[in-house]
């Protein structure tokens, strides 16, 4: 873990919601090596309403331009700032928190399950999968098409499924009613998203035996286990989210 | 380089600065950020006599400039901290002080008779001020009667240096550190979090699931700040002052309302490294103010 000051380089929206961030260490300092699910913490601007940092989970890293990819929604006043940072800014990170995505030990079938900005995990995650030899399938959800991000990014690593609400790109529905999910067999699942969509997901991996991950999004203070406020009910106790997850096996979860 | 050394009971901090209770874990988490030897001493973890799992989540909601905080006293137990946690922190150079919390009398004197025993701790800050359990904490420190009793009780069987932290959640804190201090104590930290709420206008549900919790930050910092101002005037032992300080001049301004050292809390987690950039923020100010030694700050408002 360390404290950072990074250089925004590019910062394009990518609908009116979400924008995607590519950040470099503002010393040219190299980036270390950084696994898929784990997280950074950003200082906002320490305005009276934005107090704390923001936990935002890292889409992509580039180790070629030495880039952090991060995508935000902007769901907030925190959120909102970060997005209208400028080319050129600085944002300071602590990085990189949490534990990762286990990656398979041997070939099968993977489903990387994302809905809405909770996609942005499984892009750095189906590109490790992808050097790894192991073939990533993505089933990504949102409420229209223009939600379904970085469809050509996730298309470079595997094979695209998309559900939407308003039935504008793939199939109607929520991503847990997707016909892949009846049609094919998987050996492991991974979701990150909303926690409906999760608990639905989960629920699947159980009913069909299939081992399953999930990324958990819980409110948190500091991000490196300080404050013991993120904590999940787990069978292990009440745990934190930001240094024993954000990953569980749903194995650990009472949901 | 201006003398920063100072005083607390038997303790002879090498600088003011050190880092309040429940925000700093055990002082590992922070390993990472800064030379944990450069702080006068690290107040660990709330620790009970029996394991604690804490309230449920949410635990946390943000506020302006601060936040409220319902973890509960989650924490392992004395012998788990004896037995796995103390071996790996006792070779600090500096202060390692555990934070005392209990439901009953007995559980504090219990709790402090094993930790009496460790060569490497020389002192435990008995608080008496969590605002975030059912039985126990703030109960103790809202009344001082309950206050003077249980600092009595506790200062029996434990010989070394006795500090006391107060709830803000009391009409005169004055009163209360008066009588913790005619029981023994040693010196008075404050203040812990005060008593808050937050509701979610679009569920109507409160933001924390004990519905209250405490709040800290630096919102809370002017009324902390009165309040060691005042109990400096009521008591003789020393006052280690905290409440939303974030920087050097935070840290100044304590010290002259008659803090003599102080702890950085809910700022740790927003600049992991704010401590160590106090303790060097001090010395600057001393330096460039040409005052030898930081005691002759404390209580040393001008007015």
């Amino acid at each position: 873990m360390q404290v950072l000051d990074f250089i925004v380089r590019t910062n394009e929206a990518l609908n009116d919601q979400n924008h995607l961030l590519k950040v470099a260490p503002a010393d040219g300092v190299t980036l270390p090596e950084m696994f898929p699910g784990q997280f950074v913490q950003i200082l906002v601007d320490q305005s009276s309403h934005v107090f704390l940092r923001r936990p935002i989970s890292i889409n992509f890293v580039d180790p070629e331009k030495n880039e952090i990819w991060l995508l935000i929604q902007k769901v907030g006043e925190g959120s909102q700032k970060i997005c209208s940072v400028h080319v050129g800014g600085i944002i300071n990170l602590i990085f990189p928190l949490g534990n990762s995505f286990t990656l398979p030990e041997k070939k099968g079938k993977f489903l990387l399950v994302g809905g809405g900005v909770g996609t942005a995990p499984l892009l750095f995650l189906g590109k490790k999968m992808k050097d790894n030899d192991l073939d990533p399938e993505f089933l990504l959800g949102g409420r229209s098409g223009k939600d379904i991000l970085q469809r050509t990014d996730f298309e470079r690593y595997g094979t695209l499924y998309c559900t939407t609400e308003d039935g504008s790109m793939g199939e109607k529905g929520f991503v847990t009613h997707h016909s892949v999910l009846n049609e094919k067999k998987y050996d492991f699942i991974y979701a990150c998203g909303p926690k409906p969509m999760m608990v639905t997901v989960a629920g699947y991996a159980r009913d069909h035996g299939v081992g399953c991950e999930v990324s958990l999004e819980n409110l948190m203070a500091c991000g490196f286990g300080a404050c013991l406020c993120c904590v999940e009910k787990t069978v292990r106790g009440n745990i934190c989210t930001c240094t024993e997850g954000p990953v569980f096996n749903i194995t650990e979860l009472f949901w | 380089m201006a003398g920063l050394e100072v005083h607390i009971g038997n303790l002879k901090l090498k600088n003011p600065v050190m880092t309040a209770s429940g925000t700093f874990g055990y002082g590992t988490e922070y390993a990472d950020f800064i030379d944990l030897e450069r702080l006068g001493g690290i107040f660990v973890k709330g620790t009970t006599l029996t394991p604690r799992q804490g309230n449920d989540y949410p635990r946390m909601a943000e506020t302006p400039s601060g936040m409220l905080n319902a973890v509960g006293l989650q924490n392992k137990g004395v012998d788990y901290f004896v037995e796995h946690l103390y071996p790996v922190i006792r070779n600090y150079d500096t202060y390692m002080i555990v934070n005392v919390s209990g439901s009953t009398i007995e559980d504090y004197v219990a709790c402090a008779e094993k930790l009496a025993d460790l060569d490497k701790m020389p002192a435990i800050e008995l608080n008496i001020s969590c605002p975030n359990v059912k039985e126990g904490g703030m109960a103790f420190g809202t009344s001082c009667q309950s206050a003077a009793q249980v600092t009595r009780e506790v200062r029996k069987v434990f010989p070394k240096t006795l500090i006391v932290k107060l709830s803000p959640n009391v009409t005169d804190i004055s009163e209360i550190a008066r009588s913790v201090e005619a029981e023994g104590a040693d010196a008075v930290s404050l203040v812990n979090t005060f008593l808050g709420m937050a509701i979610d206008v679009e569920t109507r549900k409160p933001k924390l699931s004990t519905i209250t919790g405490g709040l800290s930050g630096p919102c809370i910092k002017p009324i902390a700040l009165r309040m060691v101002w005042e109990v400096f005037h009521a008591v003789k032992i020393p006052i280690i002052g905290m409440g939303g300080i974030c920087n050097w001049k935070d840290a100044i301004e304590f010290i002259l309302a008659g803090a003599t050292a102080i702890q950085v809390g809910t700022y740790n987690f927003i600049d992991p490294a704010a401590s160590v950039k106090i303790v060097e923020g001090i010395n600057s100010y001393l330096d460039r103010n040409h005052i030898t030694s930081v005691n002759d700050l404390i209580g040393k408002m001008i007015v």
